[in-house]
């Protein structure tokens, strides 16, 4: 039983591949506990970084600079009555936010983290991605109907609307993307997540760079339908306050409600690692050929825990900035405290670093590796979630007219041309 | 390779996946055409459409099993939605229901499962023992070849997927010419 569990410790594959159920579970329910983190961290930072666009502070009483804020939220969504309307349709209701929740995080299945830190690797891999989370749509749909109220009902047509045609110049996107992979020896391309990031990794590109301007061309009209297709801003016509209210979700309160944004927030992460996946080289540090050696690995490898010494470092300013007034003593602690845990993460990553340094295949180096290729990931990943929120507090929201007009005769003439250019090209290059 | 991971070994897609997914198809399927209220007919739809993929996934083939969640499940199953919430239920549940055809129906189903029961009973006879098998890995590659030939050659199917395409883009202008006055 042991030997079981312990088995798949230093292989090289992942554990659906391995056919390992017991590391299968424990990623997915690491991946479950990290998702909800970072949509609850994402909650702070969202309204924090919006506020400071807009020259506010934000949440400020709940914790240090509201750091808290989100507990608070969360208890205070559980808590609340759970309504629902005497006139909806009770069953569908109740169904449309699983709905929307399961589609999100059912395609965390096939995300690489790393080459081998994903909870599985389907030779089907984006087609996959990009079924599943266009099931998400059900849920709106599903949502803004059985709430049987006039806004939910126009926003759920909107978000269905929206999303089936922002899907079209999407999927010509990534169709684009995936015919770069093709471009070897042997002549075949592939769907696999994992393989899609090491044709990129045996090419010596990302494909963002590959045929400049057609990569990025694709990447950009993927940038644009993905934040479509997550209802943002400003795209968000499907829950405009300034129209419907709360859009779909209007009739929702209490937990309910919050699974909707969870499922969001789960989306928002999950598109961006599509992009990241398949433009940007997924797991794989900058300039992985041009800066190479030993020397070079082990300053990308201490790149984990600089980051975590530079947030210690802005937690101790603000510490120190805090007024000094009886009042804020508790909060000065608590600030300090974090500081000093976030501190003692960059001291150990350091210590990984220097542990691991030596690529032989020893335990350190593959935790060493491992953790390079997630933090990559992840940086890549934070950076669409950062532009996620620039975004909604640069750009005023799109009439709807508009929208279609450039879901339409934009968008899809742009990635169809792409496309074929792309065709043309990598067959003259063969 | 470690010889405790089960590379390679017996696939987890036991009987009891089938009889779960043929299950869940079937009583969704039922429930399509004896619900009253649309929207939960096509909330149903939309199980049967899944439970069928997780079927094609059963038989080695997760290309199509992903299109039929992309297109299916994904695409016209939203569309389906799209329109019929509009229609307003109240009256819908109310009105008595009629079918005038109900005779052809009934012919067509007796016919479609006597034609069952003969697969049933003299499939050992009509089909080869021993089917062919497709590993999971090259199963995309495999109808790319069927459908696009391969290394220099056309393909089985190149010729009957072109003229279906070619179906696709004449109903395309058709629903074109018909919802433009004026092209």
């Amino acid at each position: 039983m042991l030997n079981y569990i312990m088995s798949y410790l230093g292989s090289p594959l992942t554990p659906g591949q391995a056919g390992n159920q017991f590391w299968a579970l424990i990623y997915v329910l690491i991946i479950f506990a990290g998702v909800s983190v970072v949509v609850m961290a994402m909650n702070w930072l969202e309204r924090k970084a919006l506020a400071h666009f807009q020259i506010r502070l934000g949440p400020m009483r709940v914790g240090p600079h509201g750091l808290l804020q989100p507990i608070a939220d969360a208890l205070k969504l559980m808590l609340k009555e759970d309504i629902i309307p005497a006139e909806a349709d009770q069953f569908v209701f109740w169904v449309a936010p699983l709905i929307g929740l399961l589609a999100a995080f059912t395609v965390y299945t096939v995300i690489p983290f790393g080459p081998s830190q994903a909870v599985s690797d389907m030779n089907i891999g984006i087609l996959f991605m990009l079924g599943v989370s266009s099931l998400g749509v059900l849920g709106i749909v599903t949502a803004g109907w059985a709430s049987n109220s006039h806004y939910p009902l126009i926003g759920a047509l909107r978000s269905s609307a929206q999303m089936v045609s922002y899907e079209v110049a999407m999927g010509l996107a990534v169709v684009s993307a995936i015919l770069m992979t093709s471009l070897n020896t042997a002549g075949t391309g592939t769907l696999s997540m994992i393989g899609i990031v090491q044709a990129q990794q045996q090419q010596g590109v990302w494909f963002l760079f590959k045929f400049f301007p057609l990569g990025a061309i694709a990447f950009v009209i993927f940038a644009i339908a993905m934040v479509a297709e997550t209802n943002r801003a400003p795209f968000d016509l499907a829950e405009a306050e300034s129209e419907l209210t709360a859009g779909f979700h209007t009739e929702y309160s209490g937990l309910r409600w919050s699974l909707f944004m969870l499922a969001e927030y789960a989306a928002m992460l999950a598109v961006s690692a599509i992009a990241v996946t398949l433009w940007l080289g997924g797991w794989m540090r900058p300039f992985p050929n041009l800066l190479s050696g030993p020397a070079w690995e082990f300053i990308f490898s201490l790149f984990p825990g600089l980051t975590f010494a530079a947030l210690a470092g802005f937690t101790f300013l603000g510490t120190i900035r805090m007024p000094s007034h009886s009042f804020f003593k508790i909060q000065r602690i608590g600030l300090g405290v974090f500081g000093l845990l976030l501190a003692f993460i960059a001291l150990v990553l350091f210590i990984i670093a220097i542990a691991g340094r030596n690529a032989d295949g020893s335990l350190a180096a593959r935790t060493r590796e491992g953790i390079d290729y997630v933090y990559w990931f992840m940086f890549k990943v934070a950076i669409f979630m950062y532009l996620f929120i620039w975004y909604r507090a640069t750009w005023p929201r799109y009439r709807f007219d508009q929208l279609m007009r450039v879901g339409w005769k934009v968008m899809l003439p742009i990635s169809l041309g792409v496309l074929i250019l792309t065709a043309i090209v990598g067959v003259l290059v063969k | 390779m470690n010889p405790v991971l089960n590379v390679g070994a017996a696939p987890v897609a036991t009987p009891w996946f089938f009889y779960g997914l043929a299950a869940a198809a079937v009583i969704s399927g039922l429930l399509v055409i004896t619900r009253r209220n649309a929207v939960h007919s096509a909330l149903a739809l939309i199980i049967t459409l899944l439970s069928v993929a997780g079927l094609y996934l059963m038989l080695y083939a997760p290309f199509v099993a992903g299109v039929q969640i992309i297109v299916y499940a994904g695409g016209i199953m939203v569309l389906f939605l799209f329109v019929i919430m509009l229609v307003s239920i109240e009256r819908s549940v109310k009105e008595r229901q009629f079918n005038r055809i109900w005779p052809v129906g009934l012919f067509a189903s007796c016919a479609l499962l006597a034609l069952f029961l003969s697969a049933f009973s003299k499939g050992k006879a009509l089909l080869p023992e021993r089917m062919v098998q497709l590993a999971e890995g090259t199963n995309t590659e495999d109808i790319a070849g069927f459908l696009y030939g391969r290394a220099g050659r056309m393909g089985e199917y190149t010729f009957a997927f072109e003229i279906a395409s070619l179906l696709l883009l004449v109903a395309i202008l058709g629903a074109v010419i018909m919802t433009k006055k004026k092209i």
